[in-house]
C-alpha cells in the first residue's frame, strides 16, 4: 500500500496515545509525501492550504493532545515526546518532506536529525509555539491550567510546551546531526520570518538554507 | 489520576515529606523513614507517577512530577513544612522550595545534586556522537512500547536485576524490596515500575540548571553527598557544590558511602536529618 492509498484518517499508536494522521490529498501517485506538523494548540487543516503547492500526497499529523489525537491525563509534555509522535507516523508513511510550523518547526528539526533516512528535507516555518520557553529555564514555578479547562488542544500542552527551554547550542547539535548524515545539499530550510534564539542559531549554521516558503517547497519537490 | 501515599509514625506529630528517587518507590524508605518517625516526625512519602502503586500515565515529565508532589503536599498541610528528597526526589523538592518558599520550612537533599562531572571528560565531538546514539535508541525504544509489560521473574531474579543498577546494596535488602515493590502473578513477580519509562533519554536539560537553584534557597538546607561513585549517582564532588551553597546550610560529604546514602547508612543519615531539623 502506498501513502496515496491511506484512508483520509489513520490512527497511529504511540505508546498509550492514538495519533490522528490525516491524508489531505493523494497527489500524482509517484511523488514523495509532504507531512505537515502544526503549531502549538493547532491541528491539521481540513484541506490543503492554497499556499501549499506539492506534487505528492499532503499529510498532516495531530500531535498528542491536539486535534483528533488522544488527550492524556495530567499533562507531562515535552518536545521530545512529540518527536516520538512523528517517528510513529513515519513508521506508517515512510520517507517524507516535513513542513513544520511554530512548535512543529522545532519538532521537524529534531526528527530530521533522528531519522535522516526518512526525512527528505525539512522546512521550518512561522507558527504558534515557535519560541518555547526561551533559552534558559525561567524562574521556578508550578504550571497548572485553569480549573475546568478541557481540550483538545490539551490545556496542559499549551502550558508546558510554551515553557520548555530551547537552548541554541542544543538546537545546533541537531543541525550537525542532520548535516553529517543527510545526502541532500540543503536538508534544512528556514522560512520563518520570526527567529527566536534557537532558530536564529539554526539559520546561521553553514549548510542551512534560508528561503521563501514557496521556493523551499519547490526545491524539495524536485528532489528524488 | 491517583497517587499512592505512604506514611510512618504518629499522625499527630509534625509532618515531614520525603520524595524518593527515580525508579524507586515510597517503600524503599521502610528502614530510614521509621527512624525519622521514632525521632518525632510524621513521615509522608508517595509513589511518583508510573512508580509503585500510583497510576501509570500516558506522559511523564518534570512538570507533571512537580504537580503530583504539590498535590501530596496539599493533602498533608498548607502550612510550611520540611521536605527531604533522595536523588531525583532531591531535585524535585529543591524546585518546590524555590517555586513555593511559603510552603517549605527546611530542605534536606540526599545525594540529589547533579553536576556536570559525568560528561566533563568527553570531547564535544564525542558528546555529539553519544547524544546521537541516545536519540536513535530512545526513538527505537518508543517504537516498541505498545502493550509492553515488565518481564516476570523470581524474587531472586528481580533482586539480581535491580542489583545491577544498585551494586552496593545488600542482596537481602533487594530481595525484600521485591516483596513490597513488585506484584506477584501466576508467571512470577514484576516490578511495579511502568516499563514505558526509561533511564536517560534526551532533552535540553543540563545538570547545572539544577545546581543553579541552590544559592537562592531561603530555607535552612542540609545536603548529604555519597562519595563513592556509582551508576545511579552523579559523581558530584564537594568542590562542585560548595560555591553554590546557600547562606544557611549544612553540607556533609560521606566517605565510603554510595548514592543510596539513606539505605546504606540509615542510622547515620537519620541522625543527621533529625539533628538538622531539631
Amino acid at each position: 500500500m502506498t501513502v496515496a492509498d491511506l484512508p483520509a484518517l489513520t490512527m497511529v499508536r504511540h505508546n498509550r496515545v492514538d495519533l490522528a494522521l490525516h491524508r489531505l490529498s493523494t497527489g500524482d501517485g509517484t511523488s514523495r509525501p509532504l507531512l505537515l506538523l502544526h503549531g502549538l494548540g493547532g491541528r491539521t487543516p481540513d484541506r490543503v492550504p492554497d499556499w501549499i503547492d506539492w506534487p505528492g500526497p499532503v499529510l498532516g499529523l495531530d500531535f498528542t493532545g491536539h486535534g483528533a489525537s488522544t488527550v492524556p491525563t495530567g499533562g507531562g509534555y515535552s518536545a521530545e515526546i512529540l518527536v516520538g509522535d512523528v517517528d510513529a507516523a513515519l513508521g506508517v508513511t515512510g520517507p517524507v518532506t516535513l513542513l513544520g510550523a511554530g512548535l512543529g518547526a522545532y519538532i521537524a528539526l529534531l526528527v530530521a536529525a533522528a531519522r535522516p533516512d526518512l526525512v527528505r528535507g525539512a522546512v521550518l516555518a512561522d507558527g504558534p509555539g515557535l519560541a518555547g520557553g526561551g533559552i534558559h529555564p525561567g524562574s521556578p514555578s508550578l504550571p497548572f491550567p485553569a480549573p475546568g479547562a478541557q481540550g483538545p488542544p490539551d490545556p496542559f500542552a499549551l502550558l508546558e510546551l510554551s515553557r520548555d527551554p530551547r537552548p541554541p547550542d542544543y538546537a545546533q547539535t541537531f543541525v550537525r546531526f542532520v548535516l553529517e548524515t543527510s545526502d541532500l545539499e540543503w536538508p534544512l530550510t528556514v522560512t520563518a520570518v520570526v527567529q527566536p534564539e534557537w532558530l536564529g542559531a539554526v539559520a546561521s549554521e553553514p549548510g542551512v538554507a534560508t528561503a521563501a516558503l514557496g521556493d523551499a517547497l519547490r526545491g524539495y519537490a524536485s528532489l528524488d | 489520576m491517583s497517587i499512592a501515599v505512604v506514611e510512618w509514625g504518629d499522625e499527630a506529630a509534625p509532618p515531614l515529606v520525603v520524595a524518593h528517587g527515580g525508579f524507586d518507590f515510597a517503600e524503599t524508605l521502610n528502614v530510614f523513614a521509621p527512624m525519622l518517625a521514632d525521632g518525632g516526625w510524621r513521615v509522608i512519602s508517595w509513589d511518583q507517577r508510573g512508580h509503585g502503586d500510583s497510576d501509570r500515565t500516558e506522559l511523564y515529565s518534570w512538570d507533571a512530577d512537580l504537580r503530583d508532589a504539590l498535590a501530596v503536599l496539599d493533602s498533608v498541610s498548607t502550612d510550611p513544612l520540611p521536605l527531604a528528597g533522595h536523588s531525583k526526589g532531591g531535585s524535585l523538592t529543591m524546585h518546590l522550595a524555590n517555586a513555593m518558599p511559603h510552603r517549605v520550612s527546611a530542605l534536606v537533599n540526599l545525594d540529589g545534586l547533579p553536576s556536570k562531572r559525568a560528561m566533563s571528560d568527553v570531547s564535544d565531538r564525542e558528546r555529539t556522537r553519544l547524544l546521537r546514539r541516545e536519540l536513535e535508541q530512545w526513538l527505537d525504544f518508543r517504537r516498541q512500547l505498545v502493550g509492553r509489560e515488565r518481564r516476570p521473574g523470581t524474587i531472586d531474579g528481580l533482586a539480581e536485576r535491580r542489583g545491577r543498577m544498585n551494586p552496593r546494596l545488600e542482596r537481602d535488602w533487594l530481595r525484600y524490596l521485591v516483596t513490597v515493590g513488585a506484584n506477584r502473578a501466576d508467571d512470577g513477580w514484576r516490578w511495579k515500575i511502568d516499563p514505558t519509562m526509561r533511564l536517560g533519554g534526551f532533552g535540553p536539560w543540563s545538570p547545572e540548571w539544577s545546581m543553579l537553584r541552590l544559592p537562592g534557597l531561603v530555607v535552612p538546607f542540609l545536603g548529604v553527598l555519597g562519595m563513592e561513585r556509582e551508576l545511579m549517582g552523579w559523581g558530584t564532588l564537594p568542590a562542585d557544590v560548595e560555591p553554590y551553597l546557600p547562606p544557611s546550610s549544612t553540607f556533609v560529604p560521606l566517605d565510603g558511602v554510595g548514592h543510596f546514602v539513606h539505605i546504606e547508612q540509615p542510622r547515620l543519615v537519620a541522625d543527621l536529618v533529625l539533628e538538622f531539623l531539631g
